[in-house]
């Protein structure tokens, strides 16, 4: 399903860890067109990051890897180092979470800025400088921040320079993971809103990486749900939020608190994500699943299209006894 | 607004079982203590016992591991030797640990200005190693094991006693303690009967590590001349009576007895710093 | 908090301990059984005159704090009193001997912080088999004292092989380095064990942060990654151990310089702590205790240029 053109293309990934029983990554596909927004939503051990990172070719020692990872067409997973660094410095970036972890609090903010340009070579330091300006100024900042240490600006201001820095090499595609969830509300809401601005600016596309669905659905054209290693539903955000076709998708609709719904408990979904030890036959959420039969244990669910709908795929047996209000879905 | 999902603290390190280095430094520590305790039922010769005749000869029947340059059985020095050069570590660590974990635990339960003045005093101890400490003692009491010792432990002293009130300190925080308090048990019972057996692990840990430290002091001190009498049998003192043996091409009883050193404080430093990342880890 | 100001409070805190310190090495006096002045003369010819010198010296006739006064002010204008052994100035002492010390140290901090870093490095960064053969080395370096280090390379390299000479400080420069490079690796040895392993760890948590993986996600190659955010990043720590490793090295030349027979300030102590001269003690320890504090107050102040956090007064924000 590897479309060309598309700015990034991920089809079958299969990612194993030494010590696991079951992939953490199982069969992915995943695809974001250039100047799209796609949100990736899933809890925390879904594989989300993991998937993600993969773009960058980032994996953790050991892992093994199945499954094609196309940035801007090319494939990633079978790169020389030196041509990984070149698709690093410049045809995709990432956004991390926690800008204070991400920047080295012993370098000038310039230095952060810069460096992946005029170590790679793609740049020269004075052409680097002058860019890294213009981005500053593009995410709201005076270049003055250049020769500050980042414990001397606030973590929202952080955030932007690290967004500022993604843009240094012009990439086709935006890897956001949780950009917000380390901000206090009100940096959140400007640095959505400076994604999206630049995302339209200059025209990359952008993979977002949540465990927000609400979020997700606010920001991307269309989402994907990942749990236990695999994509369990995706979809336009309109449609998927409307009418959720997997159980899991529902859950986590109903468990998210409304400023319209009804006051009371929230529904919290219960028990546990499968154990990375074991082997995994059937569905990842038949032990959480309120649905679930003997045939979700045994048999691992195939996407399947909605009535109506080619673009909104969900992988489970019984995404018929769903009803289109999340509330219902417990 | 945001759906509740856990966050996670990364994937769990996986570790490999029980390194073959740690085994070996147990049975050292083991060995070593064995030999000490039995030394006087083991050791073929008088310690002392001179034979001219035979100095520095190569090992034979007679005497396993030779003879040194005074004509005395190598092999009973070394068995004797352990004795004094593990009694004195031992000496320190005792005292510095007695006194540390009591200096420590009224610091944190009390604070204040007995707090205060343990920090000061920390850092005034800090700026004098254990073996200058010693020095200075010595150069006014004189040459014998019990100086160095009890220098050697006012040196350690803040090493344990810092540990102990950084763990007090958080042992008081948890909850049962405030419980017992309520139920009317005192300050003291609370800390003999509950604080203490639940921080010991650690400071032990720590005091084995000190073990190897003082064991390498002392028999530096030996090695000057100013730590056991002359005629104790000594590894320290060993490899000074082996530096004359070196020169005239003998080379055999200082390299024994560096390699008794060598090995018994590496054991007990492996011994202690495995222990320290158990007792860590099992806390976290 | 203004840098100058980090620094004042610095500066003050060493003066009070070293104030702490010196009474503690004047105070030892006053532990020794007996009378002082008996102890000062111990073993020596007691006539009167000598008694009278010493208890001049001494102020022996005066109050304790008056005593400690008058002691402090000498030797605060550089005068430790006499030798009771040499029979002559122990600052006259000193000044003969502190300079091949001082070499000895150098030569051996040089070789401590090339080989300590380099083995931590590549421990950090290789991993596996050469991160286990560094740790097992290591291991045995913190495991072996100084004097058991010099006793066995003086009989490999000096008896042995005739590589170097066995004993002396020797005469001029070139000749002095190449008398003290045996007893410098001796004393280093322990201190590269130290290093090493701080070194080490340091960077293995430098690598564990999030930043480093930022870097190399940004095309950072690799040897760029590990000097600019990881061995960067563990300098501080590094730093850190300045004041102990100098400390070790100066209290350790007096079993090396025992052992090599090298005539500085150690042997100069291992000789005046047998022979009970006091006064000569005293000064050494006065002298290697301001050193190390002068040490650890050059780290203190060096460390917000490796750090910025500190002065920024934010440490601890972020690894």
């Amino acid at each position: 399903m590897t479309t060309p053109g598309n700015a990034l293309d991920i089809a079958g990934l299969r990612i194993t860890l030494p010590g696991t029983a079951r992939p953490v990554v199982d069969g992915v596909d995943l695809a974001v067109a250039r100047g799209e927004t796609v949100a990736l939503v899933g809890e925390s051990g879904s594989g989300k990051s993991l998937t993600s990172r993969t773009a960058l070719g980032l994996l953790p020692p050991g892992a093994g890897t199945a499954g094609e990872v196309r940035v801007d067409g090319r494939d990633v997973l079978a790169m020389t180092p030196a041509e990984l660094r070149t698709v690093r410095a410049g045809t995709a970036a990432m956004v991390f979470q926690d800008p204070r972890a991400a920047v080295n609090p012993l370098r000038r903010i310039g230095d952060f800025l810069t460096e992946g340009a005029v170590l790679t070579g793609a740049l020269t330091r004075a052409d680097a400088a002058a860019r890294a300006g213009r981005l500053l100024r593009a995410v709201g900042l005076d270049e003055s921040v250049m020769r500050r240490y980042p414990a001397q600006v606030s973590g929202g201001m952080l955030q932007r320079i690290v967004i500022a820095a993604a843009l240094m090499g012009d990439p086709v595609l935006l890897l956001a993971d949780e950009p917000t969830t380390a901000l206090d509300v009100t940096s959140q809401a400007e640095v959505i809103a400076l994604l999206a601005g630049l995302r339209r600016d200059f025209g990359t596309g952008l993979l977002f990486v949540t465990h927000d669905l609400d979020l997700a659905a606010a920001i991307s054209d269309r989402v994907y749900v990942m749990y236990a290693g695999r994509i369990v539903e995706t979809g336009p955000a309109q449609a998927l939020f409307a009418a959720p076709r997997h159980p899991y998708t529902a859950a986590l609709l109903a468990s998210t608190p409304r400023m319209d719904g009804p006051r009371g408990r929230l529904a919290a979904i219960d028990g546990q994500p499968p154990d990375l030890r074991k082997p995994l036959p059937g569905c990842g959420f038949a032990a959480r699943c309120p649905l679930a039969t003997e045939v979700c244990d045994r048999q691992a669910p195939a996407p399947a299209a909605a009535p109506g709908g080619p673009d909104h795929t969900a992988a489970c047996h019984h995404s018929d006894r769903l009803e289109g209000s999340p509330a219902d879905a417990r | 607004m945001t759906a509740v999902l856990t966050r996670r603290p990364g994937l769990a390190r996986i570790r490999t079982a029980g390194s073959p280095l740690h085994h070996l430094c147990l049975a050292v520590v083991v060995l070593v203590t064995l030999a000490a305790v039995a030394a006087p039922w083991l050791v073929p010769h008088d310690p002392n016992a001179v034979d001219l005749g035979s100095a520095l000869a190569a090992p034979s029947a007679g005497h396993p591991l030779g003879v040194d340059a005074a004509g005395r059985d190598t092999l009973s020095r070394l068995l004797l030797g352990a004795r004094t050069s593990l009694l004195g570590p031992l000496g320190v660590v005792v005292f510095s640990t007695v006194a540390g974990v009591a200096i420590g635990t009224a610091a944190a339960w009390r604070g204040g200005r007995l707090d205060t003045l343990l920090s000061r005093s920390t850092e005034l101890v800090f700026a004098f190693p254990g073996m200058l400490l010693a020095i200075l003692i010595i150069s006014v009491y004189g040459e014998g094991l019990l100086a160095p010792v009890l220098a050697l432990a006012v040196a350690y002293l803040p090493y344990v006693s810092r540990l102990t009130r950084s763990l007090v300190l958080a042992e008081r925080e948890r909850p049962y303690v405030s419980a017992y308090r309520v139920q009317g048990h005192s300050a003291l019972q609370i800390c003999l009967r509950h604080v203490l057996p639940n921080i010991a692990p650690v400071v032990l840990a720590q005091s084995t590590i000190n073990f190897g430290y003082a064991l390498m002091d002392l028999a530096g001190l030996s090695f000057l001349g100013l730590g056991v009498p002359a005629l104790t049998p000594d590894w320290g003192r060993m490899v000074f009576d082996g530096q004359t043996a070196i020169q005239h091409g003998y080379p055999l009883s200082a390299v024994l007895s560096c390699a008794a050193i060598v090995l018994t404080v590496v054991a007990f430093n492996v011994v202690g710093e495995r222990w320290a990342d158990r007792v860590a880890r099992r806390d976290r | 908090m203004s840098f100058a100001g980090f620094a004042a409070r610095r500066l003050l805190e060493m003066a009070v301990t070293l104030f702490a310190a010196s009474f503690v090495v004047f105070g030892a006096l006053y532990l020794a059984p007996g009378d002082p002045a008996s102890f000062l003369l111990a073993g020596r010819s007691a006539s009167p005159e000598a008694l009278a010198a010493v208890k001049a010296q001494y102020h022996l006739d005066d109050p304790f704090l008056v005593r400690y006064g008058h002691w402090l002010g000498d030797v605060l204008q550089g005068d430790f009193g006499r030798s009771l052994t040499y029979r002559t100035d122990v600052s006259r002492l000193l000044a003969d001997r502190l300079p091949t010390t001082l070499l000895l140290v150098a030569m051996a901090l040089l070789v401590v912080a090339v080989v300590g870093l380099f083995l931590g490095r590549l421990a950090a960064v290789r991993g596996g088999a050469t991160d286990s053969a560094v740790l097992v080395a290591t291991t045995f370096a913190v495991g072996t004292p100084s004097f058991v280090a010099a006793v066995l390379l003086q009989g490999l390299f000096a008896v042995r092989l005739g590589w170097f000479p066995s004993s002396g400080a020797g005469e001029g420069f070139a000749d002095k380095v190449w008398h003290l490079t045996l007893p410098a690796i001796a004393l280093a040895l322990y201190l590269i064990g130290m290093l090493a392993r701080v070194t080490r760890s340091a960077m293995l948590e430098a690598l564990d942060s999030e930043h480093v993986t930022v870097a190399r996600s940004r095309g950072v190659p690799e040897r760029q990654v590990i000097r600019r955010h990881v061995f960067r990043n563990s300098l501080g720590t590094v730093l850190t151990t300045g004041g102990l490793v100098v400390s070790t090295l100066l209290v350790c030349t007096v079993l090396v310089e025992t052992a090599f027979s090298v005539g500085g300030i150690g042997q100069l102590l291992e000789l005046s702590t047998s022979t009970k001269d006091f006064p000569t003690v005293q000064a050494i320890s006065l002298i290697i205790v301001a050193l190390f504090m002068t040490v650890n107050l050059i780290v203190d102040l060096l460390l917000p240029l490796v750090d910025p956090r500190i002065t920024l007064g934010t440490r601890g924000a972020a690894a």
